[in-house]
């Protein structure tokens, strides 16, 4: 119900709200879950197993039980927390994981069966059959215990990710990190203060103690406007740090739009940010956790400081008739600002003998115990059994507190653990755990409000120190400085369930179950129990747990320990994480500068890396690929063809020792070419196999212009910086990538030399250009360079020109070869010109084949000294006839399909793998040979031609009877090329 | 006589305005790789000096008013907007890039909140001053920035990625100018 006179919300602001269809209404500055309550409405989801009803249980991102789904259709999010979800106008809000409705769900069932439901009981019972597991109990089990479920569509949200720097990262904004913030901030230094909070000032919103002479929350804002005059100090607001990373890195996930009825255009959902700090300070608060008592997961039952949020922040109070049921002083504030406030406060239950109670004018119960609770969907009585006796009392909302956890998580994501403190029962962060992040606050165990004051100026002063930045103390403002009165209290005890983890159904009786049966170390309790593996990951039931469990094996809790604290601190959708990468924004997209006119021609691309390539030329009528394909291959036969292959990497290299370094990354001999030239070498890794091959032409004695293949540009240019820095220093040689700088085509076919001389300012001839020979060239008074270089078995050549001339020089090449009877092709023609000639790709050099396997073994120069991967190349294991070599296939039989990827087998062995022979690389439909051609490696291949072996696709299941041949299908004299 | 006419890396793609920035390319921008070569330093460094007024560039620096002489990486500088001296070549590997990167300017009130969407490199004013450079990533881009005014900065990618240069721009202007209304 709400409270007239309390609260920081905007009473004339009415906002319209739905919860399960029902229409309900709030006011500007609540949350989901203050309004709901606002409304008394306390049933709110159902627990995970047993499907027990549930209520709402705190007022921050630790909230266990109040996860709902928010929005409907394409765009709805499950799993959000009722607690900070900020209230607007058209909400939808709806419950999970309950059929068919909230208040009557039929998996309630389950709750009967619990007595064989507990701890392990999936691992005893759905042993055997082994193959049931995946097939029926799991899906089944999915089913019955589930959260939210995600939008069956494509997530049309816009989520982002960025980067932030700063010296001091502050990390939450109550107020210790307020008073911290402001002492940087004078300081001068570039300060991030972030918050979970749409509202900074943290717990200074939710008491009513005071600050400096005023209310806690006009000091909080009367701070923040101190900061915000301050241009070193950036607020970030609605921001959880999620986790604490190498280097001073952390991650934080704010919050832009789900608190917005309509997310404006452009704007992300959420931002996750990459924040990077000379030094951070954690002043995350502590979060008070409950006691274990039969039957206590009713709604209604609470943390004291919830209901002092709701109250203090929102002025709502969770019930009409309130109980505080506590261990320590701090829920003590509960009762009085409940009754200060005019709420009805049904009494004040302490554990402890010696409590003392001040001006109390509700019934006091020192040494209590509530023994038992009733209401099905919602409190109604609780038990209480003191030194008096045993009283039955009528109450809708029980405030909890047994005490609080300092919040040591981010302290724990570098595999610290937090340090038992015997005086506060808690643990409290290991100083250093994090290095680069201190603790203040009540994170670090301070408890009173002075005590944070303090500490968070003392940080951030030790921190200034840190970074060599000159920080002055101020004065601290006056604050309450009570002490923390606790007396450790973790469970009632008694016959009834008790729980712990509220949304796993782990109980009492389960954590000392898994004791029983030897689970006995904190990590094997939680899986086996599963508690604390739920959304709010522990935070509020770990330590309570593994004080049963220090109980239940007779050690202590510091000798038991806790679980892992792992990142992510709250839930982060992986929308957020992948932020950018969805679609084609999973890498960026290299385009040719042929790709419009290209385009225009209705050219389908296909993806060679980054690149976007024409797989072919559709013309009128063609219906197939392989039409195209077919006629692009007789085209270059017969006439001219035009292919852009500018994506082939481009290095250009100069200086006086050029030629020797490239001797050295090369097998064959580059010192002796002569200007004017261009020859064809192949790289070898250090481990003697293949990297690379292309062709490289030298323009000057000290000027090389080297190609790579397109897989391998960016891996080639990676090595040469390698042999260049770490190998050969010694060498006066530079190099640097021009791929991107020429766009260069190469002009294929009997009819390229006349296309070419249509274009050129100056005719070449076989004379001034003969085969394996470069020149420079002028095209409509563009400088360029023409190498006369095949890689069809064609006369052919490769002209460059600087790339933004690439457009033009496309369209103009074209035209040209059309009027020669010629055109473009593309990569599929381009496949099969090679693979008639029996020249290799990567298909072929993937990493594993030797210059031997694939019948290069010539070329590697006994002439030179050095070169890199010789003596590795020259290993015996890598010379071995046996080796799988380069052949060719031809199919046959009746099957005329090679599979590519199929393995090679002798006729009549079985097709396993102790028979396995080699295997198929590359396959095509030669038009010209008129056949199905294969490129493969075959055991001993070289020396087989003219054998009969079967091709076995196991996958595709086509078997195809193939004569071994040479790999080189046509014009083996290679008179084609020399024109 | 074949007449070849040249289109800039972004053509059709740029100029683009979102809230307070702007996005234009620098199209006709000479570009050249000068790296010197073994024990040339000195020399390379008074040859860029004596032909262009221009001091040879620390480390994530850039000299220049006018044409521009950046670090480039490791050995390497680029000299921009002029046409390289022939005596550099004496001392150094001189290399044309002219149309090898693209080459724009994300200028106006906000820019720097555009890239630091994109690029993990420290961009605050203590960090990164006046002519200030970073060869650094841009989204999955490997590419280079420099503060040219302290609300511009030039941002080079390769060539072939313009296209997702503008559209990662684009993406992260509309988010800058979303949060920032």
């Amino acid at each position: 119900m709400r409270v007239d006179g309390k609260g920081l919300i905007d009473r004339d602001t009415c906002l319209n709200f739905t919860f399960d269809g029902q229409a309900f209404s709030g006011l500007k500055g609540d949350t989901l879950a203050s309004a709901l309550l606002a409304n008394d409405v306390r049933l709110v989801g159902r627990s995970f197993k047993y499907h027990r009803p549930r209520g709402i249980m705190t007022a921050g991102s630790e909230e266990p039980n109040a996860l709902m789904t928010i929005r409907r259709g394409d765009t709805k999010n499950p799993n959000t927390r009722a607690t900070v979800q900020a209230l607007y106008d058209g909400l939808v809000a709806d419950s999970q994981n309950a059929w068919p409705s909230l208040k009557f769900d039929v998996m309630e069932l389950n709750d009967l069966a619990a007595p064989f439901l507990s701890a392990g009981f999936y691992y005893k019972t759905f042993m055997w059959p082994k193959a049931f597991w995946e097939k029926l109990y799991e899906p089944i089990i999915r089913r019955a215990a589930g959260l939210g479920a995600l939008a069956p569509s494509y997530d049309g949200d816009r989520y982002e990710k960025a980067f932030a720097h700063c010296d001091l990262l502050i990390i939450g904004a109550g107020p210790a990190g307020l008073m911290a913030a402001v002492t940087a901030g004078r300081a001068g230094v570039d300060v991030i203060l972030a918050d979970e909070s749409p509202r900074m000032g943290g717990r200074c919103l939710d008491e009513t103690v005071e600050i400096g002479g005023m209310p806690s929350y006009e000091w909080a804002a009367e701070t923040l406007s101190d900061l915000e005059g301050m241009a070193n100090v950036r607020l970030m607001p609605n921001t959880t740090v999620t986790g604490a990373y190498d280097q001073g890195d952390f991650g934080a996930l704010t919050n832009n739009a789900h608190h917005l009825a309509d997310c404006p255009a452009g704007m992300p959902m959420e931002t996750f940010w990459r924040i990077a700090s000379k030094r951070a300070i954690l002043c995350g608060g502590a979060l008070e956790r409950q006691i274990a008592f039969p039957s206590n997961d009713r709604p209604g039952v609470m943390t004291a400081s919830a209901v002092r949020s709701y109250l203090n922040r929102y002025g709502v109070s969770p019930g009409r008739k309130v109980t505080v049921f506590c261990n320590n002083d701090d829920a003590h504030r509960t009762a009085q600002d409940l009754a200060d406030a005019g709420v009805a406060v049904a009494a004040l239950i302490d554990t402890r003998d010696d409590a003392v109670v001040d001006q109390a004018d509700f019934p006091v119960f020192t040494g209590g115990r509530v023994t038992a609770t009733s209401g099905r969907l919602g409190l109604k009585d609780i038990t209480v059994e003191h030194a008096g006796g045993k009283r039955v009392i009528n109450t809708d909302c029980l405030a909890v507190s047994g005490g609080w956890n300092p919040s040591v998580h981010l302290t724990c994501h570098m595999n610290g653990r937090p340090t038992w403190d015997p005086t506060l029962a808690s643990f409290v962060p290991t100083p250093g755990a994090v290095p680069g992040l201190t603790v203040a606050g009540s994170a670090a165990g301070h408890m009173s409000t002075a005590a944070c004051l303090a500490s968070g100026q003392a940080e951030a002063l030790a921190a200034l120190k840190d970074i060599g930045a000159k920080g002055a103390a101020i004065d601290l403002p006056s604050a309450d400085d009570a002490p923390y009165a606790i007396t450790p209290f973790w469970d009632v005890g008694g016959t009834g369930r008790a729980w712990l983890d509220f949304q796993n159904d782990v109980t009492t009786k389960d954590v000392r179950q898994a004791a029983k049966e030897n689970y006995r170390s904190v990590e094997h309790m939680k899986r086996y129990t599963t508690q604390g593996m739920a959304t709010d990951q522990g935070k509020n039931s770990n330590v309570a747990a593994l004080a049963i469990l220090a109980d239940a094996t007779g050690r202590g809790i510091p000798e038991t320990g806790t679980t892992t604290f792992r990142p992510p601190y709250v839930p982060v959708a992986i929308a957020a994480l992948g932020a950018g990468g969805h679609g084609s924004g999973f890498a960026p997209q290299r385009f040719t500068t042929s790709h419009a006119a290209t385009d225009e021609r209705k050219a389908p691309m296909i993806e060679a890396g980054l690149w976007y390539r024409p797989s072919y030329f559709p013309e009128k009528g063609e219906r197939t690929w392989r039409e195209s394909c077919d006629r692009e291959v007789n085209m270059v036969r017969s006439t001219v063809g035009v292919c852009d292959v500018s994506t082939l990497g481009k290095i250009d290299i100069k200086g006086p020792d050029a030629g020797a370094f490239l001797d050295f990354v090369y097998t064959n001999m580059f010192s002796t070419l002569k200007v004017g030239k261009v020859r064809y070498g192949l790289m070898l890794r250090e481990d003697g196999h293949v990297l690379d091959d292309g062709t490289t032409a030298r323009i000057a004695e000290d000027h090389f212009v080297m190609t790579t293949t397109t897989a391998a540009a960016g891996q080639v240019m990676v090595h040469l910086d390698f042999v260049q820095q770490c190998l050969r220093p010694e060498l006066d040689v530079s190099f640097v990538s021009t791929t991107e700088h020429w766009a260069q085509f190469a002009v294929a076919g009997p009819k390229s030399r006349d296309v070419l001389n249509a274009v050129l300012q100056s005719p070449i001839s076989d004379e001034t250009l003969p085969y394996m020979g470069w020149c420079d060239v002028a095209i409509g008074g563009v400088a360029g360079r023409l190498f006369r270089i095949s890689f069809s078995g064609e006369h052919a050549y490769e002209i460059a020109v600087p790339a933004r001339f690439g457009d033009s020089l496309f369209r103009v090449l074209v035209d040209q070869a059309k009027a020669h009877g010629g055109g473009a092709y593309g990569m599929e023609a381009l496949n099969v010109l090679r693979i008639e000639k029996g020249f290799i790709t990567h298909a072929e050099i993937h990493g594993r084949t030797t210059a031997f396997d694939i019948g290069m073994q010539r070329m590697l120069s006994p002439k030179k000294d050095d070169f890199i991967g010789k003596a590795a190349a020259a290993r015996p294991g890598l010379m071995d006839d046996d080796r799988e070599q380069l052949v060719g296939l031809k199919p046959a039989g009746a099957v005329k399909q090679i599979m590519p990827g199929a393995h090679i087998f002798e006729p009549g062995k079985d097709p396993v793998r102790v028979n396995d022979q080699g295997y198929v690389t590359s396959v095509c439909y030669s038009p010209t040979v008129e056949s199905v051609l294969a490129l493969a490696f075959l055991k001993d291949g070289r020396t087989r031609h003219g054998d009969t072996v079967m091709a076995v696709d196991h996958m595709r299941g086509v078997t195809t009877e193939c004569i071994v041949c040479d790999p080189v299908f046509f014009d083996p004299q290679g008179g084609r090329l020399r024109g | 006589m074949v007449k070849l006419t040249a289109k800039s890396a972004a053509h059709g793609l740029l100029p683009l305005t979102i809230g307070t920035v702007q996005v234009t390319e620098v199209a006709d921008l000479t570009l050249t790789a000068i790296a010197p070569y073994k024990g040339k330093a000195a020399q390379a460094a008074q040859a860029l000096t004596s032909a262009h007024g221009l001091d040879w560039p620390q480390p994530k620096r850039a000299t220049g008013n006018g044409p521009h002489a950046i670090w480039f990486g490791h050995q390497h500088i680029l000299l921009t907007g002029a046409q390289p001296d022939p005596g550099l070549a004496k001392s150094c590997a001189v290399t044309d890039q002219t149309d090898a990167w693209v080459v724009v300017d994300v200028a106006g009130q906000g820019a720097r909140d555009v890239l630091s969407r994109l690029t993990p490199a420290d961009m605050r004013d203590g960090a990164f001053a006046l002519l200030d450079t970073a060869r650094t990533e841009i989204q999955h881009m490997q590419g280079a920035i420099t503060r040219m005014d302290p609300d511009r900065y030039r941002v080079m990618v390769f060539r072939s990625m313009a296209r997702t240069l503008v559209h990662d721009l684009q993406t992260a202007m509309e988010s800058v100018a979303s949060l920032s209304a």
